[in-house]
């Protein structure tokens, strides 16, 4: 009976990875870097978490959590109410509408892959934006973002992928 | 029986089912956008919620910078070693030059002190500060907050400035228990009223997102001239006049910029400014969006 209960502990623990994960992501993001410019282009850490679990395990890491967990980085980080909720939601639709292609095609597939999300996640930013302050804004910044998430994509995805094989597979 | 019963709930639940799958993601993108406006309309209830949570986080991000803050002195201390001989040439020479200031400082005070009391002039109430270190970067490519270990509890107020060593940084937008938000002077909802040193002409620094923030209302026909320093001019009760900010150029396009006296890239402490001002709140200058 005991087993039972700690076995299930245990496996709700391991669940809760993809999750644990993404709220690790986002405080990481956080910390101040005493490097010139880097809190501008501070990489999207969350977005790659996000790609990562959605196209492996989008059944441990529902819309409505990535929502909750959207909400929740708008109210540390102090942007507008809802802007990231709207991009990782978009992100998510759209990764699971497309995730039979991108499952077991080759790394640089994924790769080419997530370039697109972030800078499809960046328009969406740039728009909100742009609309929110009523006129056309530098789009520089997102631009280096998105890059510098591509650029070190690979890093973070070797990661989670470790972590992946070593608590849920 | 039990069969039945599941089967014809299913049979009603199958459509709705359907349809919520069908709409789910279109409902979460509207709920964000629900968000937004509710951001907009009732803004109290939104920096409150705000305050709770950075509160509950800020212990986290403390302990999550510190490594961070070790590395990087530790790197900042062998930069220093290498030019140790040079930094200290300069330093004397430096020093010799700040010590014929020195004098020249004392004599001017002495003679301010004896011409102010001839003219009876009230004074500022001198002004307190709080020190606090800078434990979240948000750093998001429209936004520019930072997140500090002082809070209500140690006397932040909503609308105090927050100056580094060298020069005003921003203002407080929003306060916590414990921690609190600041708003940097080049974030695009930053407003602060300055003025130029030499022309005494009085502007509104404006954040646009760039590393070197504009100087908005300067008439044309003005003489101001790059190089000029910029200070607050305590306009709007909140700020104490004659903060450092910055020095102006102009800028590629033409416009009048203040390129920052302190290194906004890398703040580690910050000082909040009390002043014993009448705390109007003319001094935030309303802005559409998240922090104002």
């Amino acid at each position: 009976m005991a087993g039972g209960f700690w076995h299930r502990l245990d496996q709700t623990a391991r669940n809760l990875l993809p999750f644990g994960s993404i709220v690790v992501a986002m405080l990481l993001a956080m910390v101040p870097l005493p490097l010139p410019g880097y809190s501008v282009v501070t990489p999207p850490l969350v977005l790659i978490c996000l790609f990562y679990w959605v196209i492996h395990r989008p059944d441990l890491l529902r819309p409505l959590v990535v929502f909750a967990l959207g909400v929740l980085h708008d109210l540390i980080s102090g942007s507008p109410l809802g802007v990231t909720s709207l991009y990782l939601i978009l992100t998510y639709w759209l990764l699971i509408t497309q995730r039979r292609f991108f499952l077991g095609r080759s790394f640089g597939m994924l790769w080419l892959g997530f370039a697109l999300v972030a800078f499809g996640a960046s328009a969406v930013q740039w728009l909100v934006f742009a609309l929110m302050s009523a006129h056309l804004l530098d789009a520089r910044p997102v631009l280096v973002h998105a890059a510098l998430g591509v650029a070190i994509f690979p890093l973070p995805t070797y990661l989670l992928q470790r972590l992946h094989r070593a608590y849920l597979s | 029986m039990k069969t039945r019963n599941n089967g014809s709930v299913v049979r009603i639940a199958a459509p709705f089912w359907g349809l919520m799958q069908r709409f789910y993601f279109p409902l979460l993108v509207l709920a964000a956008v629900a968000l937004m406006m509710i951001g907009h309309v009732n803004v109290g209830a939104v920096d409150q919620a705000r305050a709770r949570v950075t509160d509950a986080f800020t212990p986290i991000l403390n302990v999550m910078s510190r490594p961070a803050a070790s590395v990087a002195d530790a790197l900042e201390y062998g930069r220093q070693l290498v030019d140790l001989h040079e930094e200290n040439a300069r330093l004397r020479e430096e020093n010799t030059r700040l010590r014929q200031w020195e004098q020249v400082a004392l004599r001017l005070e002495a003679e301010n002190g004896s011409l102010r009391s001839l003219l009876a002039f009230k004074a500022d109430p001198p002004a307190r500060f709080i020190t606090a270190r800078v434990v979240g970067d948000p750093g998001g490519a429209f936004v520019r907050t930072v997140v500090i270990t002082a809070g209500a509890r140690d006397g932040v107020e909503r609308g105090q400035a927050a100056m580094s060593g060298q020069g005003l940084v921003g203002r407080v937008v929003q306060v916590g228990e414990w921690s609190s938000r600041v708003l940097l002077i080049t974030d695009l909802n930053a407003r602060i009223p300055v003025v130029l040193e030499t022309s005494r002409q009085r502007a509104m620094l404006a954040g646009d997102n760039s590393d070197h923030p504009t100087l908005l209302y300067v008439p044309g026909n003005t003489a101001v001239s790059p190089g000029e320093r910029v200070f607050t001019s305590g306009h709007g009760g909140l700020f104490p006049p004659g903060l450092p900010v910055g020095v102006m150029e102009i800028g590629q396009d033409g416009q009048p910029h203040v390129v920052p006296m302190a290194d906004l890239s890398r703040l580690e402490h910050l000082q909040i400014v009390r002043f014993g001002g009448t705390g109007g709140l003319a001094a935030e200058a309303a802005q559409p969006g998240a922090m104002q």
